[in-house]
């Protein structure tokens, strides 16, 4: 009984950071159509960029509250600007080119990335060096938020334990997905975004500005990976290049599983996700994770091809 | 990973082509397309005049890439070194370096790439086992000698009579730690955490649990991860509730640093023990506080006053910074050997390479004597090291 509410807690808290990761690409392919494959990879650039701040900022401002908010912002707002420049130069010009060619683009942008950061590159300013690129080999994350156990119920052998990071992440997590939500139906940016996801065509025509919305769900997506980043970062207290890949693809599929373009099944599709990955390592072997997490994958879409909320489309040929 | 990105992604291109056919025919690749490839001049094929042109595989990206890199960088100071002294029979030795992004299907593209194009004489690397195990059968059925620094799993040159290393195998390394702890450290029962996608973690296990029982001990448990985890808190959780005196870890760096932190979060205080496998600068910035106090065996140890070690560390130091890890030793070594066999062999040939190299006896290497016995393994001491204040430091060593 310990041992299952201990694996809903973990579970839980590894999906409200797969379903922050999910709702970049479910959004993006809600407006666009396009898989951003490079989606996990911005997040990644957000998560080199914290801890750069981090690091510029000093050991003495770990676990503050102004700390953490430095961290999170300035990575979000680059994440953000980031997004728009990819948005701006790699997929607007290809936007009336068969989807194709975004999708290729996107997966090169994506390895582009990952491989980018794994070279090591500094330059020399004034005596001092500044790292441009991090290099290949794992780094620690700073903790910014030390992890500890804020809650223990239950004796030795038989407890559950809550971390800080699992509170923080589900709270940053939860008020995020909250605002995204009126977000989307409440403001005049939702009702244009939606505009354009119905169809981009009409919705220019109707004087909607449609590149404007589109740049801002890049802008968004990248936003809310960044923080997703953190979050992981923290967590597993280490970054290296090659992680965007892989979280990336696990939120991909938990986009997939509720349906890519629906915004509260990327949310539920992520928990299912976490939590099926949890139970397997809990109660089975770690080796088995990714092949449950992908079978799991299979079942849904050959129950329900279009996701668990995702909706049929009538494809015009 | 990648790999499932990419056949998504080539499913997902076949199935649009497949639509797309009736309107834009596949063209056929036009001759300018193909013409690059063919263009590349072919490396000196008069094989007796110019460079003599060696190959290096190593994971210079990817997750053990402070081990490619460590090695690359001891591979070139031998390389610098041998060329100052005049060379191989008066020409300069030249390596080709490929990185194989730390991923053993890579690896062996790499090395059939350096034997069928650039024409290698021997092929140095790699460092983790499964990466050399994917090697091996490329080099010994294109008959081009292969040395690997430090693959300790001992089905590495098990592939065939081309195949050396210049380091000892898992069994004896896994006896080391196992005779130390259980000696030395006086433990009676201990845990195991394993990677089981590695050749080299699984190899090493496998003896200390076998050695470590033999001589009495008890081994309580054995938990497992897989290479790119990077949350081992279920596993550790298991692994507290044994109540071990010493928990073994023979992985990887990158991932026995965040596993230490993981343990000590979790309230895990037990003696950690691993293998050269720990050994990177990387270790103790992940690791942190958290590793300090741990054991290893290991191949070499910078304090080694030897005037020939401290010669190699200082010119070391001097060309890359940092004190060289065993890895950056054993691939000077590596680096080495393959230079005083071309240098004694009566031609380049991999025959006859592989006749010198197999008669390599008491080289002195910085990583230790190497004489490589019947099997193609260097037989040599091990040392253990312990981790204090973030540098690993000389305790014993255990001989054959």
């Amino acid at each position: 009984m310990y041992g299952f509410l201990q694996h809903l807690i973990n579970g839980l808290a590894a999906g409200t950071i797969y379903a922050l990761v999910a709702l970049g690409y479910t959004m993006v392919y809600g407006v666009l159509k396009l898989i951003n494959f490079a989606h996990g990879d911005v997040m990644m650039v957000g998560v080199y960029v914290g801890y750069a701040v981090a690091f510029l900022m000093g050991r003495e401002h770990f676990g503050t509250f102004a700390g953490v908010m430095l961290v999170f912002l300035v990575s979000m707002l680059a994440c953000a600007a980031f997004g728009l420049l990819i948005e701006r130069f790699a997929y607007r010009p290809l936007r009336e080119k068969p989807r194709l060619t975004s999708l290729i683009t996107a997966i090169g942008i994506s390895f582009a990335l990952s491989y980018g950061f794994q070279l090591d590159l500094a330059v020399n300013l004034g005596g001092t060096s500044y790292t441009l690129l991090p290099g290949a080999a794992s780094r620690a994350f700073p903790e910014i938020i030390v992890p500890n156990q804020w809650f223990e119920f239950g004796s030795d052998d038989q407890s559950v334990i809550i971390w800080n990071w699992q509170v923080i992440s589900f709270l940053i997590a939860a008020a995020l997905m909250v605002g995204l939500q009126l977000l989307v139906f409440k403001t005049r940016f939702g009702r244009a975004m939606r505009a354009v996801s119905f169809d981009h065509r009409v919705a220019a025509l109707l004087g909607i500005p449609v590149d404007r919305v589109i740049a801002g769900t890049f802008m968004l997506g990248s936003a809310l990976a960044a923080c997703a980043g953190l979050l992981y970062a923290i967590k597993d207290t280490s970054v290296q290049p090659l992680m965007g890949m892989y979280i990336g693809l696990k939120a991909f599929v938990a986009a997939v599983i509720g349906g890519i373009g629906n915004v509260p099944g990327a949310v539920v599709g992520a928990l299912a996700l976490g939590l099926c990955e949890e139970f397997v390592v809990g109660y089975t072997s770690s080796s088995w994770r990714d092949a449950v997490a992908f079978g799991f994958l299979i079942l849904v879409l050959l129950a329900k091809p279009e996701g668990l909320f995702g909706r049929v489309q009538a494809e015009k040929v | 990973m990648r790999s499932i990105l990419l056949s998504a992604f080539a499913a997902l291109a076949v199935a649009t082509l497949g639509c797309e056919k009736k309107t834009a025919p596949v063209e056929p690749p036009k001759p300018a397309d193909v013409k690059p490839l063919e263009g590349k001049p072919a490396p000196a094929p008069a094989a007796d005049t110019g460079d003599i042109i060696i190959g290096e595989v190593g994971s210079l990206t990817g997750s053990e890439a402070a081990f490619g890199i460590s090695t690359r960088n001891g591979i070139e100071l031998a390389l610098e070194d041998a060329n100052a002294a005049g060379g191989v029979k008066g020409r300069k030795v030249k390596v080709i370096v490929y990185d194989d992004q730390s991923k053993p299907e890579e690896a062996a593209s790499a090395t059939t790439r350096l034997i069928t194009q650039d024409k290698v004489k021997l092929v140095l690397g790699e460092v983790a086992s499964s990466n050399s195990l994917a090697m091996a059968p490329i080099c010994q059925d294109n008959k081009i000698p292969m040395i690997s620094p430090s693959s300790t799993n001992p089905s590495v040159t098990e592939k065939g009579d081309y195949i050396f290393r210049v380091c000892f195998i898992d069994p004896f390394q896994g006896f080391v730690m196992a005779k130390y702890a259980r000696e030395e450290l006086k433990f009676k029962n201990v845990a195991i955490l394993k990677d089981v996608k590695s050749a080299y973690s699984v190899g090493l296990t496998e003896v200390f649990e076998r050695k470590f029982a033999e001589m009495g001990g008890k081994v309580l448990g054995i938990e497992s991860y897989a290479k790119g985890d990077t949350d081992f808190r279920s596993q550790l959780t298991a692994i507290k509730k044994l109540k071990p005196e010493g928990l073994y870890v023979p992985g990887y760096y990158n991932d026995v640093g965040i596993i230490a932190r993981q343990a000590r979060e979790l309230g895990l205080k037990t003696v950690m023990m691993g293998g050269d496998g720990w050994d990177s600068e990387k270790l103790f910035e992940l690791g942190g506080k958290a590793i300090e106090g741990s054991f290893v065996s290991n191949h070499y140890s910078p304090e080694d006053p030897s005037p020939q070690v401290q010669n190699f560390i200082s010119k070391y130091k001097g060309k890359f910074g940092g004190v060289p890890d065993s890895l950056a030793a054993l691939g000077y070594d590596a680096a080495n050997v393959a230079i005083e066999a071309m240098k004694r062999a009566p031609d380049l040939s991999g025959p006859a390479l592989r006749d010198e190299i197999a008669k390599t006896k008491d080289f002195p290497g910085v990583a230790g004597t190497i004489s490589m016995n019947e099997k193609r393994d260097a037989v040599k001491p091990a040392v253990v090291l312990q981790v204090v204040d973030g540098k690993f430091k000389y305790v014993a060593t255990v001989k054959p």
